[in-house]
């Protein structure tokens, strides 16, 4: 589905994409991860089109730079950093979902979904939302169209809890059909919601490997915590996740976390390793 | 069709919001509203009376301040919104780079255009409702001439910002662009005619080719048919083009100027790295 033969890409002098070829096919989801200036950002614009190159990169056997409009049409982007873009939200939905031939209200329901009251901001500047709702905004807009490759760039930084288990719903229920390519400098933020990893160094592929499936985005772990003392810090660390205490000495703490979230959820935990007197993660 | 009106539409409302915009219009409303808060439209200088003097006044003051605040908001707001990540996002989304170009430039042009048109026509309303006389042919041309000047300094925005990768690099561009017009408005030509190392054909051919100097040589030639305040160089001139021969020039070189400078900026930037 998509193809990368001998990509490179120099600025200036510096070589930031040394001859790159990977093909990825329907329905892989890749996490593509390297430290900052490994290429990881590059390799996307020149996916996009939006930087010439050496080499070809095709989407169903069309170059995105010349078939702008036939190849975009069918790529969600998630940007890392918002664009600073001064027009009302409602605007911003209209102006994508124009040139997308998607239905605004389809924006509007994954909004809604992911816990953004997209009605109370429609005239509001994009610019001037909180983080977090801007991430949300922009996943709405890439999610809510015919998109057969999702492109995200560190797509749940900004997220919390809750929203992120939302927006791992909405990638199952198009795993079958799409393409997903996820950058990030860290494996674990994005390890649980892919089956191939890409790393990036230098320009170079230094890893391309496919990973266990084990963790299916859906999934849901009941969680059970004792502790050997409370402590107030370690509530404040659980504030967001769907974890409360279960009886009056705060001590016992239950609930739910999303199945990708494990290891996120398993790093908030090994701060607090010396409270922790009894930890259980089932499956449901 | 539809990408290009979206993309103005887009350029339109985020202009509305920028400070610059809000700058723009009080600089050309506020001019307009002293020069009748000091009673222009009183005065009587060289025959001018009511509004042609105000409007001369006003063409005059909108040729020192719109060629240089077209360039520099301009290559700041199209190279910022390109540093900004703008254009990394809104460039991923399915619109083709022409429309997405012209767009820009016909957003922009209205956004430009309009407040210092609607400065001068709230003039003229004002006149008509004070019973003073409207020069409407005078206004025709200002008009014309206002529409081609923001439109020559608008393609020559673009280019710079097409070429430019950094807003540092492009405000400076433009600033240098300015400079150079404006240098050769007098003092350069006039240094090169007193050095008498020319032909004056050469020093006015080349005053010519220099938009700002079209600019101003029209509007004087509106009051002073002959171009007497220009000297020998009216001559060369008006043997050149004739009265009415000029009056054109200066609107189709500049406009010609304008959508070549665009012309070549939108060839840069399809052939270059968008973000």
């Amino acid at each position: 589905m998509i193809q990368f033969k001998q990509v490179a890409k120099t600025f200036r002098k510096a070589r930031v994409l040394d001859g790159i070829s990977l093909d990825i096919g329907l329905g892989e989801r890749v996490a593509l991860i390297g430290s900052n200036g490994a290429g990881k950002t590059t390799l996307i614009r020149c996916l996009l089109g939006e930087y010439t190159f050496d080499g070809s990169v095709a989407i169903n056997g069309l170059d995105p730079r010349s078939n702008r409009t036939a190849v975009l049409g069918k790529i969600g982007f998630v940007p890392q950093l918002p664009p600073p873009l001064k027009m009302p939200v409602g605007q911003l939905i209209d102006f994508s979902a124009s040139l997308c031939g998607t239905d605004p209200k389809r924006i509007h329901d994954i909004a809604r979904r992911l816990g953004l009251d997209v009605d109370a901001i429609l005239t509001r500047q994009f610019v001037r939302l909180s983080g977090g709702m801007k991430q949300k905004l922009l996943i709405a807009i890439a999610l809510g169209r015919e998109a057969q490759v999702l492109v995200m760039d560190e797509p749940a930084a900004n997220l919390d809890p809750e929203a992120r288990k939302i927006f791992f719903d909405l990638l199952a229920e198009r795993l079958q059909d799409t393409t997903m390519i996820i950058s990030s400098h860290r494996l674990d933020e994005v390890s649980s919601l892919v089956n191939r990893v890409i790393e990036m160094d230098m320009g170079k592929v230094v890893l391309d490997d496919k990973v266990a499936d084990d963790v299916t985005l859906t999934d849901v772990l009941n969680c059970r915590i004792v502790l050997k003392r409370f402590e107030p810090a370690f509530a404040k660390a659980l504030d967001g996740w769907k974890i409360s205490a279960a009886d009056a000495d705060q001590l016992i703490w239950t609930g739910e976390i999303a199945g990708p979230d494990r290891l996120r959820f398993l790093g908030i935990l090994s701060r607090y390793t010396a409270l922790v007197a009894d930890l259980s993660l089932t499956e449901n | 069709m539809k990408q290009l009106w979206l993309t103005a539409k887009l350029d339109i409302v985020e202009s509305l919001r920028a400070r610059w915009f809000q700058i723009y219009t009080l600089v050309f409303g506020g001019i307009v509203a002293l020069l009748f808060l000091f009673g222009l439209t009183e005065s009587r200088v060289l025959g001018f009376i009511g509004l042609s003097r105000l409007l001369v006044t006003y063409i005059q003051l909108t040729m020192a301040i719109l060629p240089i605040f077209v360039l520099i908001t301009t290559v700041r707001s199209v190279a910022g919104d390109r540093e900004a990540g703008v254009f990394e996002y809104l460039l991923s989304l399915p619109v083709g780079l022409g429309a997405w170009f012209w767009g820009k430039i016909v957003g922009r042009y209205i956004v430009v255009f309009a407040p210092v048109f609607l400065a001068m026509l709230g003039s003229v309303i004002w006149a008509m409702i004070a019973n003073i006389e409207v020069p409407w042919d005078m206004f025709g041309y200002y008009t014309a001439l206002l529409a081609v000047m923001a439109m020559c300094f608008l393609g020559i925005g673009m280019l710079i910002s097409a070429i430019a990768r950094t807003t540092d690099m492009a405000q400076g561009a433009a600033f240098m662009v300015w400079l150079v017009l404006l240098l050769f408005l007098d003092l350069i030509l006039l240094g090169v005619m007193i050095q008498g190392k020319v032909a004056p054909e050469f020093a006015v051919t080349l005053a010519l080719a220099n938009p700002l100097q079209v600019f101003r040589t029209a509007a004087l030639a509106l009051f002073d048919p002959q171009l007497i305040v220009l000297g020998p160089s009216a001559y060369v001139i008006l043997d050149l083009f004739g009265t009415a021969g000029y009056k054109v020039f200066a609107l189709a070189y500049p406009a010609a100027l304008g959508v070549i400078s665009a012309t070549a900026g939108y060839v840069i930037f399809r052939r270059g790295d968008l973000p």
